[in-house]
């Protein structure tokens, strides 16, 4: 990537030798991930992030949207990006419904079937939920739409998926894609868009190597994030939830009075691990852990600007107090078992001491 | 996960997290009271032990944030020592003076520290006689605690609406 902050300096839309080495570049960033994708180079749209791809597939379609359907279905669980783009189209007649799930986190099927009808025109679900890990069967989902009426759009918000389970972009209309999710670098994301899929552009400005995003590429970005989709294949997933199920089973049976927010099994993400410890809060767990080493995040509305705690959580059911309490940790190829077992003893310890201080006491 | 931040926090809010002074109950303390709820995420109970309308000992719990553990413990260490009209007087302002500073999203944790500190004097003073000082109506600051408590109804509502 640091050869690609030179390399990459120019503009790729201007026709001189450092414009020309940033379009190669850009060009060869495509080629890379639109083979691992299993795409065409021209259904990839470079954003900066997933935030951004997400805004792009569900405004996008409805600013080009010529028919009179005007029902949009997301999943309860979604990211925020797309509930509030979403949601934002409510003030353009958009009705937004919003599916619930399981207390494991899986989307209710026979509230989506009886939803899906002749007014849906978009349907936004993502295949891993970013908080708890949960994945969706999107093939199954697809069908379920499409067998409705094929011309209702399947929009998924992949960051969390690419490179943990395997994704048939057949399936799918749109789908939003993150670098940094796959351990690249921070600043660019993408959106596929399936040849046909009728979108138009969000943001104006002068044209730059793509329409749809009309702002300049973050070259070295890319093609760091090509590079990561690269290495990410490679990387063996099955280790990675074996040290996952380590941490889960190592976290539970350290600490007592603790929830796993997700399902357990192959059904969860390889990397992701959500706890809720009761009787502390997790913004205290935060950072009583980061003075330990072990850096994570976490739901409760103490460590959210708004002072709001996870929707996610809140729709798996939890309560404000296990919402307050949770903990999201992820489990990287970087990480060993000695990191899992000092992570475990970290936790173990940290949420004793919390615990001390706590007036509310387990029974 | 979109809207979490990092918080800023001062050395002196760090080290009373880690090594927070006057942790736990008092038992022949003479007067307690709880502000916050675990539904806020935020709670605190603080203990007093009172002689001749002196605070000689002071202590608390608290379920919250790292903040919240802060404010509550220099609290009691404020308190110490001064008449219950002194300790009356502290203001979250000065709890978050105290800490170096709190960060603006955490003022309402010293608002709860004395809101708990205000509620204990007025359970002292339950069965006597009320001295001039102690105001009848809730002042500013007992009201933000409360505001604070309900704050959870205004969430649900919000929540609902996400949902």
């Amino acid at each position: 990537m640091k050869a690609y902050k030179r390399k990459g300096y120019g503009n790729p839309a201007i026709t001189h030798k450092v414009g020309w080495e940033s379009y190669e570049v850009l060009y060869k960033a495509t080629e890379k991930l639109s083979k691992i994708l299993n795409s065409s180079m021209n259904e990839l749209t470079y954003t900066h992030n997933a935030t951004e791809a997400n805004n792009l597939a569900i405004l996008g379609v409805a600013k080009a949207n010529k028919t009179n359907r005007r029902k949009i279905i997301v999943s309860s669980i979604e990211h925020l990006s797309v509930i509030f783009a979403a949601e934002e189209l409510q003030k353009h007649g958009y009705k937004v419904v919003k599916v619930p799930v399981d207390k494991e986190g899986f989307v209710n099927k026979d509230f989506l079937r009886k939803e899906v009808d002749n007014e849906t025109f978009l349907v936004s679900i993502a295949p891993i939920n970013h908080e708890i890990g949960v994945i969706q069967d999107i093939e199954e989902i697809n069908d379920l739409i499409k067998d409705k009426n094929s011309e209702i759009l399947f929009h998924i918000d992949a960051s969390d998926a690419f490179g943990r389970i395997k994704l048939n972009l057949n399936k799918v209309d749109l789908a939003s894609f993150s670098s940094h999710k796959i351990y690249g670098p921070k600043g660019a994301g993408a959106l596929y868009i399936k040849e046909g899929v009728k979108i138009e552009p969000i943001i104006y400005g002068q044209l730059t190597a793509q329409k749809l995003w009309p702002s300049l590429e973050n070259i070295p970005a890319i093609a760091g994030f090509a590079k990561a989709a690269e290495l990410i294949t490679s990387i063996d997933m099955n280790k990675i939830s074996y040290l996952r199920d380590k941490l889960i089973e190592g976290v539970l049976s350290e600490v007592d009075q603790a929830l796993l927010n997700g399902p357990k099994g192959f059904k969860r993400a390889p990397d992701n691990v959500n706890i809720s410890f009761l009787h502390v809060e997790g913004e205290a767990v935060t950072v009583e852990l980061s003075m330990r080493g072990v850096y994570v995040s976490s739901g409760s509305a103490c460590t959210s600007r708004i002072l709001q705690p996870s929707h996610v959580l809140l729709a798996i059911g939890r309560k404000y107090e296990e919402a307050h309490g949770s903990i999201l940790m992820k489990v990287t190829p970087f990480h060993n078992e000695n990191d899992i077992e000092y992570a475990v003893n970290q936790i173990s310890e940290g949420v004793k001491r919390l615990r001390l201080i706590s007036p509310v006491k387990g029974g | 996960m979109s809207n979490r931040i990092p918080l800023p926090y001062s050395p002196k809010v760090l080290e009373l997290f880690k090594n927070p002074k006057n942790l736990g109950k008092i038992n022949d303390a003479n007067a307690q009271a709880t502000a916050g709820s675990l539904a806020c995420g935020d709670m605190i109970t603080i203990y007093l032990k009172i002689i001749d309308e002196k605070i000689v000992k002071a202590s608390f719990e608290s379920y919250g944030c790292a903040a919240n553990i802060a404010a509550a413990s220099i609290m009691t260490e404020m308190v110490k020592g001064k008449n219950l009209k002194e300790a009356w007087e502290i203001s979250w302002r000065q709890i978050s003076d105290a800490l170096g500073g709190l960060p603006a999203v955490k003022y309402h944790c010293g608002v709860l520290a004395v809101g708990a500190l205000r509620r204990a004097i007025r359970s002292y003073f339950k069965d006597k006689i009320k001295p001039s000082w102690l105001p009848e109506e809730l002042t500013l600051d007992e009201k933000h605690a409360l505001e604070e408590e309900k704050l959870i109804e205004v969430l649900s509502k919000k929540i609902e609406k996400i949902q």
